[in-house]
């Protein structure tokens, strides 16, 4: 029932829409870093859809997808790019290894884009990249 | 709550006799709550009519502007409360950085632009961005949000006792994402209409115009339609009507509305199109 359903803001809803088109893997998260969208090409990197993974807490995800330092061991959130988009409202990029959907961790690049309407915080939009991969079009 | 129409034309005022049946003046919509406040819905060219009609002088009015494209502020230094120094007007806008919206509205309405400024008007004028927290007015709730347009762009809810009116006159809510195949949380402007009693929706193009300006910030009237039953309203009032559709074409525009309506499981006296000096009562 559409009375009932939580309705997103548009900024939300036009990132969701660019990023659907989108080759690059991207993901969307609300202010609290609640994952709440990523598209087809971040799901044939993480090996699983978005209809079964589900809109996620933020200590979820980062428990199951990462980021984590050279020897495995969980990373502290707050200094990543997605908490610096989230906490200080400007982009932030970083370089760290998640668990993707192959076996063992893969170094990945993450630029972290905040969704700021004027006065208004939305989330943040987040791109990713294995660090080994060539970008679309380039091989 | 009284819902009277002052204009209906989208983009530029369309003063031509066959097109004068359903109106030429572009946006302005008035509503009377039941306690007699009178908020405005844009200040299309409909205002100056509206604000002539009003007689009497000391008006206490909101304006509700729901961006600053001129078809939607053309009429405002034409609205007579504002040279009227008992008057008290405060006029809404977008949220934008920036400037503020009297500054914005200002690069329009002053020199070389306008013949007066509006730091001259007579009337204690107020210009506020808009809340983004819903507010109480007279005896009703007001809701505003941003919708799909090109530039920030408003969208109101009014509701008053069980009855609401939701106002999205420039809205294109299927672009980036076919309607029919979009989660209702992720449309935009949704949130506002669900279940309101009378949906007033941009319907500017017919389908066979819209995929010609897919982008231009507008809806074809099917997606209008599909927005309006998506979105459970009762009623929805087709709006901000393209310049170049003269009576005949929009009567068979209210036909096509009428016929995809019904197929989609409304009455046929479910969907309307706007009419100058028209009114509905909620």
């Amino acid at each position: 029932m559409p009375v009932s359903v939580e309705h997103q803001r548009l900024l939300l809803i036009q990132a969701r829409n660019l990023i659907t088109n989108l080759a690059l893997p991207a993901l969307l998260t609300d202010p609290e870093g609640r994952l709440v969208f990523f598209n087809d090409a971040a799901a044939a990197a993480l090996g699983r859809g978005f209809e079964e993974v589900g809109q996620m807490p933020r200590e979820e995800w980062a428990r199951e997808i990462g980021p984590f330092d050279e020897q495995g061991r969980p990373l502290a959130a707050d200094s990543l790019a997605l908490a610096m988009a989230l906490r200080e409202g400007h982009p932030a990029q970083g370089r760290f290894r998640v668990r993707l959907g192959e076996p063992g961790l893969t170094e990945v690049e993450v630029s972290a884009l905040p969704l700021l309407e004027p006065g208004y915080f939305e989330g943040a939009l987040v791109v990713f990249w294995p660090v080994d991969d060539a970008a679309p079009g380039t091989s | 709550m009284r819902v009277r129409f002052w204009g209906v034309r989208g983009s530029v005022p369309v003063p031509n006799r066959s097109m004068l049946g359903y109106g030429g003046n572009t946006s302005c919509v008035e509503v009377t709550l039941n306690d007699g406040t009178q908020l405005i819905l844009d200040a299309g060219t409909g205002i100056r009519e509206l604000g002539a009609a009003g007689g009497e002088r000391g008006h206490t009015v909101q304006v509700l502007l729901t961006h600053l494209h001129v078809d939607h502020i053309h009429g405002l230094l034409f609205f007579p409360p504002l040279f009227d120094p008992s008057s008290e007007i405060t006029v809404y806008g977008p949220p934008a950085p920036g400037p503020n919206l009297d500054q914005r509205l200002a690069r329009y309405l002053s020199a070389p632009l306008s013949p007066v400024d509006l730091r001259e008007l007579p009337a204690r004028v107020r210009f506020a961005a808009c809340p983004y927290e819903a507010w109480e007015v007279g005896t009703a709730r007001v809701e505003a949000a941003i919708v799909a347009h090109r530039g920030v762009t408003l969208g109101y809810r009014i509701s008053e006792g069980g009855a609401s009116l939701c106002y999205l006159p420039d809205h294109e809510p299927a672009l980036g994402a076919p309607l029919a195949d979009a989660e209702p949380g992720w449309i935009s402007g949704l949130g506002l209409a669900a279940g309101a009693s009378v949906l007033i929706h941009d319907g500017q193009y017919a389908d066979d115009e819209y995929p010609e300006r897919v982008g231009w910030g507008h809806s074809s009237v099917s997606d209008a339609v599909t927005f309006a039953r998506v979105a459970e309203a009762e009623r929805l009032v087709l709006f901000h009507h393209e310049p170049i559709h003269d009576d005949r074409a929009l009567d068979e525009l209210a036909e096509r509305a009428a016929r995809s309506w019904q197929a989609q499981g409304g009455h046929a006296e479910g969907v309307s199109m706007a009419v100058e000096g028209q009114s509905i009562t909620l």
